[in-house]
């Protein structure tokens, strides 16, 4: 048993990750209907911005006391600030002009935009993995036979707090609720004298911001990055926005700790199962897609004509 | 002179094209032809499901895959099964023609960017499947020493030409069928669905028996592709079929023109010869002047995602469009604000 809870945890934190990924899909697709191809590369620009910034503060190794405090919020924050701006790029240049084409223009600009992040990370720190600091210190608690790691809870719970902030604006403030309207109607939301552009921009602000976050706690995670990084977590992340609901937020948490449990279980019970976990995963997204294609919370949309 | 007779004179410099390896007797270049060959029948097979039918591929690699892996099983030492190439050609693309209607079959109620993230999910359980079942496919490593065709008792072996014309011969037949397909009813059901499909539907296409047919179609162009790729390689590997080659022949058409074959094959060997040729050998040059830390080789990827987006934003309907295409991409792009000037510029261009 104690097998299964420690995978239940390790499920949460990877969950976690996936979580704060997918938060930044749902919000595109609820407001411009476009899965944002490029969105996990933006994910894992926030990790190779984190490990700069960390370069850049001189820290290498753990850090103790009120300067780790000091660290991860100023790391943090800078990369959510350096995403965020890249997510703002990427729509002004490659999505906004394609707003009334076809729905499929802007997807393959978004396919282009993410081989043009690959490449310029690949170009900035080499094909290979590269390693990043443990910042933070890392006891373990012991409950039972389980062990639980700091940096698994600090995932779990920075997952939680972001979707629940991003919940609270978006439902009581008035970008918000332009959001919501924009995401409804667009020409409607515009005839309101919303300025739909802003609307826009900040949505994409605000999911490659948490994109950021989700870089930096990543590489506390793993220890370790390479470019190609966010393709495979991206279509896992999209996979728990779908799963979720896709334009739901709190479904996009609810499926981001979803895949992470999947991912954890099918490693531990599916034998040689780390081999099969993007098999199990991608399946999941087949099934959900075709069986329900609104996701657990999401309601159905009759499609617009 | 007849405007028929007049365009068909236009492609009688293809026919000099057999004469290339009688003419030009270095190895590379035919080589490099054969391989170009491959890749412009997986662009006319992608062509058929993303430039006529509308529907984006994004695992379109899992095919090529099922179609390599399929002539690597069935004619070579692993299961000691030595089917016939030619045998195999045709097999193959049987093979892939069902995995595409097993795809297609329980997805194709998705709308269009559903379907293509699925596509994509199927394009990495494919090579990934491959690789996990090692004690059939031997895993990383791949299957090599595959049987070499032969015609009439002559053995293809090591050298390029023969592949050159069997492509050239496998080519000519894709551009004949797709033409063919592209002008018959399902052809124009393809494209009623294309620009609307909820009106093709009630205008009583059957959308589902025609979405599958693309789907069908488009993948068995891609198992001819991967049975004479790999016996030409003499080796698969699952690490041939990633998401970048599914994202390779996407450029080719975007590049070239989606929906209209001349422009697809151009496209295609464009990009193929900015690959294999243009990038290397440019890269050469500037070591040879000293200027060692550049490689453009590295810079591949970044070349398909900005032609990706690029052409998109700029022409969308590829530097040799097809006339219809052109006409619903632009249409949509000026919406709702067409000029009376437009709108009868696009209505001459649709006749």
């Amino acid at each position: 048993m104690d097998v299964f809870y420690q995978q239940l945890i390790n499920g949460l934190s990877l969950g976690g990750i996936y979580a704060l990924i997918a938060l930044g899909y749902t919000m595109v697709y609820g407001i411009i209907e476009l899965i944002n191809f490029a969105h996990g590369d933006v994910y894992t620009l926030g990790t190779f911005f984190s490990l700069a910034i960390l370069t850049g503060l001189g820290v290498s190794g753990e850090v103790h006391g009120l300067a780790l405090v000091g660290v991860v919020l100023v790391t943090m924050l800078a990369a959510m600030l350096l995403c965020g701006i890249t997510g703002v790029l990427i729509e002004r240049l490659a999505y906004r002009r394609l707003r009334n084409a076809p729905r499929l223009a802007p997807l393959i600009t978004a396919i282009g935009m993410s081989f043009i992040l690959e490449n310029v990370m690949q170009l900035w720190k080499g094909p290979s993995p590269i390693s990043f600091p443990a910042v933070i210190p890392n006891p373990s608690f012991q409950a039972g036979g389980v062990e639980i790691a700091a940096k698994q809870i600090l995932v779990i719970v920075l997952a939680i707090v972001m979707m629940v902030a991003l919940q609270l604006f978006i439902r009581n403030t008035k970008m918000g609720k332009a959001m919501r309207a924009t995401a409804q109607d667009r020409d409607a939301a515009q005839l309101m004298g919303i300025n739909i552009n802003t609307t826009i921009a900040m949505t994409f602000l605000i999911g490659s911001a948490l994109a950021g976050a989700a870089g930096f706690v990543s590489g506390v995670y793993y220890g370790t990055t390479w470019f190609f990084n966010g393709f495979e977590a991206g279509l896992k992340a999209f996979t728990a926005a779908v799963l979720g609901g896709i334009g739901n937020v709190a479904g996009a948490m609810l499926g981001g700790f979803l895949i992470g449990l999947v991912e954890a279980f099918a490693t531990q019970y599916i034998p040689q199962g780390a081999q099969w976990t993007n098999v199990v995963v991608f399946s999941v997204l087949v099934l959900v897609l075709v069986f329900r294609p609104s996701g657990l919370l999401g309601e159905a949309v009759p499609e617009k004509v | 002179m007849n405007p028929a007779v007049r365009r068909s004179l236009r492609f009688v410099p293809l026919l000099l094209l057999p004469l290339v390896p009688l003419v030009d007797h270095n190895n590379s270049h035919i080589d490099f032809l054969a391989n170009a060959g491959a890749f412009i029948l997986l662009a006319l097979g992608l062509n058929i499901v993303v430039g006529f039918a509308g529907l984006l591929d994004l695992g379109y690699a899992a095919f090529f895959a099922i179609g390599s892996y399929s002539y690597a099983m069935l004619a070579s030492q692993q299961f000691g099964i030595h089917v016939p190439f030619w045998v195999m050609l045709f097999a193959a693309s049987g093979i892939a023609a069902i995995f595409g209607i097993l795809l297609g079959a329980p997805t194709l109620r998705l709308r269009g960017d559903y379907l293509a993230i699925v596509t994509l999910g199927f394009g990495e359980i494919v090579p990934q499947t491959f690789l996990n079942l090692s004690q059939y496919t031997n895993g990383p490593n791949g299957i090599s020493s595959l049987d070499s065709p032969s015609l009439f008792g002559h053995r293809f072996g090591f050298s390029a030409t023969p592949y050159f014309y069997v492509m050239l011969g496998l080519i000519v037949i894709g551009v004949l069928l797709a033409s063919n397909l592209q002008n018959s009813r399902l052809g124009r059901a393809w494209m009623a669905i294309r620009e609307d499909e909820l009106a093709a539907r009630h205008m009583g296409i059957n959308t589902t028996a025609a979405k599958l047919s693309a789907f069908a179609l488009g993948a068995s162009f891609s198992g001819l592709a991967g049975v004479a790729y790999a016996a030409k390689l003499d080796l698969v590997s699952p690490d041939q079929f990633q998401f970048n080659v599914s994202v390779l022949v996407l450029s080719m058409l975007v590049l070239g023109g989606m929906g209209n074959i001349p422009g697809v094959i151009v496209g295609s060997f464009a990009l193929s010869f900015i690959n294999s040729f243009l990038l290397p050998q440019s890269t050469n040059l500037v070591h040879s002047i000293g200027l060692t830390w550049i490689d453009f080789t590295d810079y591949r990827f970044m070349l398909y995602g900005v032609i990706l987006v690029a052409m998109m934003l700029f022409r969308p309907e590829g530097l040799i469009p097809s006339r219809q295409r052109r006409a619903e991409l632009r249409e949509a792009l000026t919406d709702p604000g067409i000029s009376a000037q437009e709108q009868t510029e696009y209505e001459g261009a649709a006749r």
